[in-house]
C-alpha cells in the first residue's frame, strides 16, 4: 500500500463516497449486531448474539466471568487474538466490521470507536510521560500540528475532571493515582470524538467513591458529546444505574435482552431474576434471618466481647518519612457476631488486620482476643494464639499452593498443630469439605481445577478445619463474580449460626456490608471516622465521608437520575 | 465397592486428559524419540549392534558408509556405528553425573541463599559471582586438571562449572515463591520455616529447575565432548562421542569420521533442548 493512498484515504474521508467507513447521519442503531458467533479453536464462547445500540444510546453487556462479554467487545474492536473466529454481522455506519479490510477498518478504530480498559494500571506505557503517550491519541485528529495537539489534549483532560491537566501531561503513570489514571484513558479515548465508546468494566479496579465519579463522567461525556456508549460490567446494579439497554450474557448465549425497566424491574428469564437476587445493594435484607441471631449478641450485654482492640498505632517509614497507617484505632466485637472495617484503599484496613493477626507488632495499643493479649507476644506464643484466629485471603488465586491437592490443603493446619490420629484428620477434613459444600471428588484435585469459588470454599475450609473462634475475612469475594459472591456469603452465615464464628470482615462494598455484618467501623488515613451497629452507621451516617461512601453504592433504577 | 471402581475408573480417565491437553507437537514427540533411541543405547548397546567396538578388521579400514557399516570404519577397521552406540553410555551418563551435581551443589546453594537472606545471602551470592565470573568450559578444564584426566572426572568438572547457574535460578525462584501469599498462609496456619521451605517453596521454585537441567544436559554433553575432544576423558579405546570426533579430525580425508559422531551428538542436544523449551512453556 503505497503511503499516498492511506494519506487520500485519511483526506478524502468527509467527502467519501457511500461504502467507505463514514456513519451515515440516516436514522438507525449505531451499532448493530446480529447473529454474532466467536470461537476459539472450535470452541464457542459466544453464540449467536444479537443486539442494537442507537444512536446516543447506552447499552450494558452484563454477565459473570466466562460470559463471553468481553469477546464480544474485542470482537467489534476486531482484538481477538489470531485463534478467534467470529461470524455474523456487526453493522456500524453502514459496514461490516467483520468483513472490513484491515487497511479500511484502521480508520475506525480509534477514530470512530473509543475503547476504555478495565485496568488503568496497566493501559499506559510506565516508561513514558502520560503526554506523550496522549499526542498518539492526538495523532488520530487530521489536521492538528503540535501546538493544536497538545491544546486539545490538555482541553481534553480538563474536561474529563483532572485538576491540573499540565501536570497530568507532563506525569508519568505511576505519579497519577487509580482514578486519574481511569480519567486519562477515557479522555484519550473520547479525544479523537468517537460515535461509540465501549468501556470494559471501567471501574472494577478502582474504589467506590471513585467508581462513581468515573461512571458519572462517562454519563456526561455521552450526553454532551452524543457518544454511544457499550458498558461491559457484571454488576447489575451499575449497570441499571447507567444503561438504557441491558443485554444479559450467560456462557456466551444472550438470555435476556431489553429496555433496562423492563429487564431490570421485571426479568422473565430465571437466570436475570438470579442476577438481580445476587446483587446486594438491591437486596439489603437477603439474609435478615441469619442475621438476626448476631444482632441480639450485638445488643445484649452478657455477650462477652471477642476482640478487643484498644488505641492501635502503627506507623512505617516509608522512603525517609514517617507514614502513620493506623492512627489511635479501637474497636471490639462480641462474640458471633460480625464486625466490618469499611474504607478505600489506604485506609488502614488491611494493616488493622494484619495487627490482629500478630503479623506486624503495634506501636502502641492492645489487642485481646478471647481473653489474652496479643500484642508484644513471642513468635512461639502468637503461634498457639493464632489456632484460635484463622484468616481468608481477597484472593483465592495466590492463595493456594498450586502444588497442593485439596485436601491436603485443608490437612495442613491440623498436620502443623498435631492435632488427632491420622484418621481422625481425615475425617475432620472430609467434614470442612462438607461444611463448605464440596463433595469428596473435589479432594483430590489441584487448585487450578477448580473455579474461584471454589477455591474461595477450599480457603474457607482451611480455615475453618482448627474450629478457631474468629475468623478475619480479607475482602473475601472481591475477586470473585456477584453470583459466586452470593454463593460465598451464604456459607459464611451458615457457618456462623451453625458454629458460633465471630468474624472480622474488611470490605469495601457497603451494600455487602450491609447485607452480611452487625457492627462497622470506618475507616479514612488510619482513623475511624465513625463505629457502631451497621444499621445505624449506614442507614443514618453522621459524618460526611460515611455519607459519601454510603452515596456512592451504585443502586441500580432508583440510582437513575433522569 | 462399586465406589471404589468408580474412582480408579475417574482417575484412569484424568491421568488420560491430561497426556492429551498436554499437546505434544511433532517437534517434541520426535525429540523425544530421539531421546529414547539414545538411552536405549545406553543401557543395552548390543542390542543395536553385533559388531566389537574395540578391536577392528584392519583390512577394512576406512570404508565408506553401507549397509554393513552404518557410519562407514576408522583407521583400524572397527565399525564406527558401533563405537558410537558403545560410547553413548559413557557420554549420557557423565553429563547425567554433571547435571545431578549442579542440580543438587546449586540448588541447595540458592535455595539456602534465596530462603535465609540476610548475610548468608551476600556470602553465597559473592561465591557464585566469582563461579560465574570465570568461563565455565576454562574452570571445567581447571577442575579436571587438578582432579586427574578421566571421564567421571570431566563430569564432575562439568557438574561444577554448572553450579553457579543453577544456584542463581534458583535463589530467584525461591525469593518469588516466598512472597507468594499462600506461604504467608502456610505460616499463620501454624508452618514452621522449615516445613514452608520444604512443602512450599521448594517444589514451586524446582518447576523452572526441571526446565534448566534438561538443558544443562544438554549443554553438559557438549562440554564433556569438548573435554574428551581435547583429552582430557578416558584415552582410546574408550569411544566418547567427544573423543571419537577429536581421533576423526585426523583423518580427514574420511569425512564419516568426524560428521557420524557429530551428528549424533548435535541431534541429542538439539532433542534436549527443544524438550526443555516445551517443559518451560507447559507447566
Amino acid at each position: 500500500m503505497a503511503p499516498q493512498d492511506r494519506l487520500s484515504a485519511t483526506l478524502d474521508r468527509p467527502a467519501a463516497p457511500a461504502g467507505t467507513p463514514v456513519p451515515s447521519t440516516e436514522a438507525g442503531p449505531l451499532v448493530s449486531v446480529r447473529g454474532l458467533s466467536v470461537a476459539y479453536d472450535r470452541r464457542t464462547v459466544v453464540d449467536d448474539v444479537s443486539f442494537d445500540l442507537p444512536r446516543w444510546g447506552s447499552l450494558a453487556l452484563i454477565g459473570e466471568s466466562g460470559s463471553g462479554k468481553s469477546t464480544i467487545a474485542r470482537a467489534i474492536l476486531r482484538l481477538l487474538p489470531d485463534t478467534g473466529r467470529a461470524t455474523g454481522e456487526i453493522r456500524f455506519g453502514g459496514d461490516n466490521l467483520l468483513a472490513l479490510s484491515e487497511r479500511r477498518f484502521r480508520s475506525l478504530r480509534g477514530r470512530r470507536l473509543g475503547f476504555v480498559p478495565q485496568d488503568p494500571g496497566n493501559s499506559l506505557n510506565p516508561v513514558r510521560t502520560i503526554g506523550s503517550q496522549a499526542r498518539e491519541a492526538a495523532r488520530l485528529v487530521d489536521g492538528l500540528d503540535r501546538a493544536a495537539a497538545d491544546e486539545l489534549i490538555l482541553d481534553t483532560f480538563a474536561r474529563v475532571g483532572l485538576d491540573d491537566p499540565r501536570r497530568a501531561y507532563e506525569s508519568y503513570p505511576h505519579q497519577l493515582s487509580g482514578g486519574m489514571l481511569q480519567r486519562v484513558l477515557i479522555g484519550l479515548a473520547a479525544l479523537p470524538g468517537p460515535d461509540l465508546l465501549i468501556a470494559d468494566e471501567p471501574t472494577s479496579a478502582l474504589d467506590v467513591t471513585i467508581q462513581k465519579r468515573i461512571l458519572d463522567l462517562l454519563s456526561e461525556l455521552r450526553e454532551t458529546l452524543g457518544i454511544g456508549l457499550l458498558l461491559i460490567t457484571h454488576d447489575l446494579a451499575i449497570a441499571a444505574e447507567r444503561a438504557d439497554l441491558l443485554v444479559v450474557l450467560r456462557g456466551g448465549r444472550v438470555q435476556e435482552t431489553g429496555d433496562t425497566r423492563s429487564v431490570f424491574g421485571a426479568p422473565t428469564s430465571e437466570y436475570a431474576r438470579k442476577l438481580h437476587a445476587d446483587v446486594p445493594s438491591l437486596n439489603p435484607d437477603r439474609y435478615a434471618g441469619s442475621r438476626a441471631a448476631g444482632l441480639v449478641r450485638l445488643t445484649d450485654p452478657a455477650t462477652e466481647p471477642r476482640i478487643d482492640v484498644r488505641s492501635v498505632t502503627k506507623s512505617f517509614t516509608v522512603d525517609g518519612s514517617r507514614l502513620t497507617a493506623v492512627d489511635n484505632v479501637s474497636f471490639s466485637v462480641p462474640t458471633g457476631t460480625t464486625h466490618a472495617l469499611v474504607g478505600e484503599s489506604g485506609s488502614g484496613k488491611t494493616t488493622t488486620i494484619r495487627l490482629l493477626l500478630g503479623l506486624e507488632q503495634p506501636d502502641s495499643g492492645e489487642i485481646v482476643v478471647a481473653g489474652e493479649r496479643l500484642d508484644g507476644r513471642s513468635h512461639r506464643s502468637l503461634r498457639t494464639a493464632r489456632r484460635n484466629l484463622a484468616l481468608v485471603y481477597q484472593n483465592p488465586y495466590t492463595s493456594l499452593d498450586p502444588t497442593w491437592r485439596v485436601d491436603r490443603l485443608i490437612c495442613e493446619p491440623l498436620d502443623r498443630y498435631r492435632v488427632g490420629t491420622p484418621a481422625e484428620r481425615t475425617a475432620q477434613v472430609a467434614r470442612a469439605l462438607e461444611a463448605v459444600g464440596l463433595d469428596d471428588t473435589y479432594a483430590r484435585r489441584r487448585p487450578a481445577r477448580l473455579s474461584g469459588g471454589q477455591r474461595q470454599r477450599v480457603a474457607i475450609a482451611r480455615a475453618l478445619v482448627l474450629r478457631p473462634g474468629v475468623i478475619v475475612l480479607d475482602e473475601p469475594t472481591s475477586a470473585l463474580d456477584v453470583s459466586v459472591q452470593a454463593d460465598i456469603v451464604g456459607v459464611l452465615l451458615r457457618l456462623q449460626a451453625e458454629l458460633g464464628l465471630t468474624y472480622v470482615f474488611v470490605s469495601h462494598d457497603l451494600a455487602l456490608v450491609r447485607q452480611l455484618a452487625h457492627s462497622v467501623t470506618v475507616m479514612r488515613r488510619g482513623r475511624v471516622v465513625e463505629s457502631g451497629p451497621v444499621d445505624d452507621v449506614l442507614e443514618d451516617p453522621a459524618e460526611d465521608y460515611t455519607r459519601t461512601l454510603v452515596e456512592s453504592v451504585p443502586a441500580g433504577l432508583a440510582g437513575r437520575s433522569a | 465397592m462399586s465406589v471404589a471402581g468408580l474412582t480408579t475408573a475417574e482417575a484412569r480417565e484424568s491421568a488420560l486428559d491430561r497426556i492429551r491437553s498436554l499437546r505434544v507437537p511433532p517437534g517434541v514427540a520426535l525429540s523425544f524419540a530421539v531421546i529414547a533411541v539414545v538411552i536405549a543405547w545406553s543401557l543395552a548397546p548390543g542390542l543395536f549392534t553385533g559388531q566389537d567396538p574395540v578391536n577392528g578388521v584392519p583390512a577394512d579400514k576406512f570404508l565408506p558408509p553401507s549397509a554393513a557399516h552404518w557410519f562407514g570404519t576408522d583407521q583400524l577397521g572397527r565399525d564406527l556405528f558401533s563405537r558410537v552406540v558403545h560410547g553413548t553410555a559413557s557420554s549420557v551418563s557423565s553429563a547425567l553425573i554433571a547435571v545431578v551435581i549442579g542440580v543438587i551443589v546449586g540448588g541447595s546453594i540458592g535455595l539456602l541463599a534465596g530462603f535465609l537472606g540476610g548475610w548468608v545471602d551476600t556470602v553465597l551470592a559473592r561465591l557464585v559471582d566469582v563461579l560465574l565470573a570465570i568461563p565455565s568450559f576454562l574452570l571445567a578444564v581447571i577442575v579436571v586438571s587438578s582432579l586427574g584426566f578421566d571421564t567421571t572426572n570431566a563430569a564432575i568438572a562439568t557438574g561444577v562449572s554448572a553450579v553457579a547457574v543453577f544456584a542463581r535460578v534458583m535463589r530467584a525462584e525461591v525469593i518469588k515463591t516466598r512472597r507468594a501469599v499462600f506461604v504467608e498462609a502456610s505460616f499463620l496456619q501454624g508452618g514452621s520455616h522449615l516445613h514452608i521451605l520444604a512443602r512450599h517453596v521448594l517444589p514451586n521454585a524446582s518447576r523452572s529447575l526441571l526446565a534448566l537441567a534438561v538443558l544443562q544436559f544438554g549443554l553438559s554433553i557438549l562440554v564433556i565432548a569438548g573435554l574428551a575432544f581435547l583429552g582430557y576423558g578416558d584415552p582410546p579405546p574408550a569411544s566418547d562421542w567427544g573423543l571419537l570426533i577429536s581421533t576423526g579430525k585426523d583423518y580427514l580425508k574420511w569425512p564419516w569420521l568426524v560428521y557420524a559422531p557429530a551428528l549424533v551428538t548435535i541431534a541429542t542436544v538439539l532433542s534436549v533442548n527443544r524438550i526443555s523449551r516445551w517443559l518451560r512453556k507447559t507447566d
